[in-house]
């Protein structure tokens, strides 16, 4: 007979109402760490950012293109490596379902893999794509969602840039770590432009922004604004900041609804709070007497205390571990549904370190008024308690 | 034989928001050691207090109280509580086992205040239950004991740390005749055997004749017979 | 035989720690389902308001934004031929060619950008959009580097009050007036002159888009029909106001549902939990006054309802705290950016009676469900048991 065999016990007297506070604790958990790895996979982009890499748009909304012209000055600035460019396709595969969204990009079939080393892609099928104008490198994940293999044809409609589009799938790429994004279709610039010359003129000869490569890191400010001087009075003047600058401010123009999520998460805690609160109180109340008993048979004020935070802990912490426990099959399944929305959904070890401190906190919490209670009622007065 | 208990003009009143309500006026009474003593009377006559005031659950407004030479009417919480674990074992009108212990487990409770090995305490526990006569029922909870029983393995709980005094609280009141008969029995069998002071409360005077002496109180005031 | 009300109401009251626990879990769940639906009826009054039923807009073909579309001058002179475009009594058509396009301003809070459309109109605007009626200043100038800004531009964002400039393109723009335009898009808007807008960004005949008002709604489909089968109009696109801004906002407005329903299902469930809890600790606490009542002469349908009313009981109080607090959040407005279009979109939370009437049911049948098992329990406890239960 020790301590926790006593709080066990006490806890499975009333085993329907323990065990329904755990899965009330469980599921509040769940909502939790499903919200936060929401929040979280919002921000995936940031974490998937290079310290050596600036990212350069026009300055008042990446929206609107930069002449390419801009690509041999910017690789002129002293401290810049390498520069690579992109624009943004957008197109309809077969329909605008979430299913069928994924991201299409032109880039710069020489350099992008170079300046984006995470992406790697056999150096055959590198070689092929470079020979082939038409071709395509498609992302791991995308080719499996859809059963792309090599030598598919992908046909997308324009609507940026009109007209039927075809690309042979010529590559796959698949990230070095888990932040890549691998649901991305990338294609030749050069290809978009000389049909753009046709059909779009008002489009050619623009990327929508640049990736700048840098060789040292700490140098990304200095070189930022470099490169951003050298445009100040032109039509289409740049903003240069950091990826990681640049990905989170796409974050923050969703920040809203982040905000939002945040707040509900804690209103989850709050409810966690409630319910558990209500419960330990309940089993306090009820066991007033024994409590009493207890402390005539030379047991401290202490230990009862202790015992009423070791319930009210047993309950907060098996019910977090179980909500912890199906966070991670319910994530995979919600990331699932979403795979371009969301190209990387993962359950991050900051979520579980807070679920599992709030569980604690929510312990305390719980246990605290009950506890005080009971240290500052008088044994006789317990006694004469009914139970 | 010494004096085991003494009551040195003990005062108790409690304080219910402005009123102030006198339970015991200036009591005195000393209890030799190997006493069974049987606290009677009315309703409110402050029998139940005093009692608590022995036992270390309760501290009086004034006066003392020498349990075995301890002024346990100073001492603070902690003392009591350690004082208690040491001193005293208590057997209630409702038993007040924990329901859910086992027979054997509730016993073993005021053992884990110990210093004793598991299987010191076994050998404690298990001595004590052959004493009440209810070594065949270690693992039995509660509620599959009987009135008489539960109340057996009460005072098998509150003689296993072999305290200085045992204090009932109406330890019959809930009980059948036959069932009252056994557990007075049990009592004059500590008292006699085992050398234990007992301190009774009852309103029940066949109870009464089991103890040695009795004393009476009435409105907070020890008569005087 | 009834068990009156009042014994319900003084167990909760008797019990009111546990009572205003379990009452502040489900009015937190209940606030958390009203926002999700007041949020959701703010894009739909969003959607529907913005545009009318007998505007035409025209774009060019496959933009799914103003900002990537462009018709032109003699194109719009085209359309105005059609004899199902509305003309006013001088004959002049009643369209607006509207020029868009975005700037980045600063929120006033977060300091988080964001990025606000500017729409360069034609003097017939406000005939097409009545929607929109000043609220404070004067209207803009036309010839002039004069702009009006949306009400909830005004709200969310720094230095856009009458008087101050901001920078569009090279030039720096007078702000001169706040416009309202009630719940549609165009408060989370700039307007300012199309022509001078036009010549900031070197396109003096390429207008967005141009929008017209219908001699009668019915003739859509004819007037779209003549308009894509007219040679110089091939790349143009034809859409009620409406249903393209609508198209707009969509997927923002799916996604917020969908997010929505998801957290309020799991929050249900909790709630439900939570009640059941409750019910069942008063179930097992009054053991002995259910054998009581049975004794009596109760019957056990009386006891089952008087406990599943005390849970009603509990859950329309919750339901009712929830909505009240719900209700505040009518003052605030939710401003993101509206990936449809790129820019700024400012939604409202819209409390309306069916959200009332929705978010209480939801708040009673929480308490239906959690309570009827303990009340089926208290129901089920045969007299002598209960009685004798110490």
């Amino acid at each position: 007979m020790n301590v926790l065999k006593l709080i066990y016990k006490n806890l499975f007297r009333h085993s329907l109402r323990s065990v329904l506070t755990i899965l009330g604790v469980a599921v509040a958990v769940l909502a939790f760490g499903l919200l936060r790895t929401v929040v979280t996979a919002w921000s995936y982009g940031v974490e998937a950012s290079s310290a050596d890499r600036l990212v350069t748009r026009h300055a008042v909304s990446f929206i609107f293109p930069l002449p390419v012209a801009y690509r041999d000055q910017i690789a002129g600035i002293p401290g810049v490596t390498r520069v690579t460019y992109a624009n943004w396709f957008q197109g309809i595969y077969k329909d605008q379902s979430f299913e069928n969204f994924f991201p299409r990009l032109a880039v710069d079939a020489e350099t992008i893999f170079e300046v984006y080393k995470e992406y790697e892609v056999p150096a055959d099928q590198l070689a092929a794509f470079k020979k082939q104008r038409n071709s395509c490198v498609i992302g791991r994940k995308l080719a499996e969602q859809h059963g792309f293999k090599i030598g598919d044809v992908i046909p997308i409609t324009g609507d940026i840039f009109p007209g039927r589009w075809e690309f042979t799938v010529a590559g796959v790429y698949a990230g070095k770590d888990k932040t890549a994004d691998e649901t991305q279709l990338f294609f030749h610039w050069d290809y978009l432009n000389e049909r753009s010359r046709e059909t779009a003129p008002w489009v050619t000869d623009q990327v929508g922004w640049y990736i700048v490569q840098i060789g040292q890191p700490n140098e990304a400010a200095n070189i930022s604004a470099a490169i951003d001087a050298l445009y100040a009075n032109s039509a289409a003047k740049t903003k240069s900041e950091t990826e990681k600058a640049f990905q989170q401010s796409f974050v923050s123009l969703s920040g809203a609804i982040i905000t939002s999520l945040e707040v509900i998460s804690y209103v989850i805690i709050g409810i966690i709070l409630m319910v558990l609160a209500n419960t330990i109180i309940m089993s306090a109340r009820e066991r007033i007497r024994e409590y009493a008993v207890l402390r005539t048979l030379g047991f401290t004020a202490f230990h009862v205390i202790g015992l009423i935070i070791g319930e009210s802990l047993f309950i907060s912490m098996s019910g977090g571990a179980l909500g912890l426990a199906l966070t991670f099959p319910v994530s995979s399944w919600f990331g699932a549904q979403f795979p371009t929305i969301f190209p990387v959904f993962a359950v991050q070890p900051s979520t579980v370190v807070l679920a599992a401190l709030f569980a604690l906190a929510v312990g305390l919490i719980a246990a605290s008024f009950p506890a005080a209670r009971s240290a500052r009622m008088r044994i006789v007065d317990g006694l004469r308690q009914i139970g | 034989m010494s004096t085991l208990v003494e009551v040195q003009n003990v005062t108790k009143v409690y304080r219910r928001d402005t009123m102030e309500i006198p339970v015991l006026q200036n009591i005195s009474l000393a209890v030799p050691e190997g006493e069974f003593l049987a606290l009677m009377g009315p309703s409110g006559s402050g029998k139940t207090t005093l009692l608590n005031l022995i036992s270390g659950i309760d501290q009086p407004t004034s006066g003392s109280i020498i349990v075995a030479g301890t002024d346990i009417a100073k001492l603070n919480e902690t003392a009591l509580a350690k004082w208690r674990s040491n001193h005293v074992g208590f057997v209630f009108q409702f038993y007040n086992l924990m329901p859910v212990m086992t027979a054997f487990e509730n016993v073993e409770l005021p053992l884990l205040l110990t210093n004793l090995s598991k299987k010191e305490r076994k050998e404690r526990v298990e001595a004590v239950l052959r004493v009440v006569g209810l070594e065949d029922r270690m693992d039995h909870y509660p509620k599959q004991l009987s009135g008489g029983q539960q109340q057996r393995v009460a005072i098998a709980r509150a003689i296993v740390t072999d305290p200085t005094l045992i204090i009932g609280d109406e330890p019959t009141g809930d009980l059948d005749r036959k069932s009252a008969e056994e557990i007075l029995i049990l009592l004059g069998r500590l008292n006699k055997e085992f050398k234990k002071t007992i301190i009774m409360v009852t309103h029940d005077p066949h109870a009464a004749e089991s103890a040695h002496k009795v004393q009476h109180l009435d409105k907070g005031e020890l008569r005087q017979d | 035989m009834k068990i009156p009300i009042s014994y319900n109401l003084r167990n909760l009251w008797t019990r009111r720690l546990t009572t205003s626990l379990t009452v502040g879990g489900i009015s937190l769940v209940v606030f958390v389902f009203a926002a999700v639906l007041m949020l959701a009826q703010g894009v739909e009054d969003t959607l529907v308001a913005t545009g009318s039923d007998d505007n035409v807009i025209i774009l060019r073909k496959g933009s799914t934004t103003e900002l990537l579309s462009a018709v032109s001058r003699d194109q719009i002179g085209i359309i105005n031929t059609f004899p199902e475009v509305a003309v006013g009594a001088d004959g002049t058509p009643y369209g607006t060619s509207d020029v868009v396009t975005i700037i980045n301003l600063n929120k006033k809070q977060t300091k988080d950008m964001g990025n606000i459309s500017v729409r360069g109109v034609s003097a017939g605007t406000t005939a097409l959009r009545p929607q929109v009626r000043l609220a404070s200043g004067r209207w803009f100038r036309q010839g002039s580097t004069e702009i009006v800004v949306g009400n909830k531009i005004h709200d969310q964002f720094e230095n856009v009050e009458p008087g101050q400039e901001i920078q569009i393109g090279s030039k720096r723009w007078t702000i001169v007036g706040v416009y309202e335009a009630g719940r549609t898009g165009f408060a989370s808007e700039i307007w300012a002159d199309a022509d001078m807008l036009m010549a900031e960004f070197n396109r003096s005949t390429t207008f967005s888009t141009y929008t017209f008002r219908l001699k009668d709604p019915a003739d859509y489909d004819v007037i779209k029909t003549k308009l894509e089968t007219e040679q110089r109009l091939q790349d143009l696109e034809v859409k009620r106001e409406q249903q393209f801004y609508r198209e707009q906002s969509e997927g923002m407005s799916v996604f917020i549902k969908a997010l929505g329903l998801f957290i309020t299902v799991i929050f249900s469930v909790g709630a439900m939990i939570g009640a059941m809890i409750t019910m069942y600790a008063a179930v097992a606490n009054r053991t002995v006054e259910i054998g009581t009542l049975r004794a009596l002469g109760f019957r056990r349908r009386s006891v089952l309802a008087a406990f599943l009313a005390e849970a009603l009981a509990l859950s329309f109080i919750g339901g009712v705290v929830g909505l009240v607090l719900a209700s505040f959040l009518q003052a605030v407005s939710f401003s993101t950016t509206n990936f449809g279009s790129f820019s700024e979109l400012a939604f409202g939370f819209s409390l309306s009676m069916d959200i009332v009437i929705s978010t209480m049911i939801f708040a009673l049948t929480m308490g239906v469900v959690g309570g009827f098992l303990p009340a089926v329990r208290a129901s089920r406890l045969s007299i002598i048991n209960a009685l004798r239960a110490v």
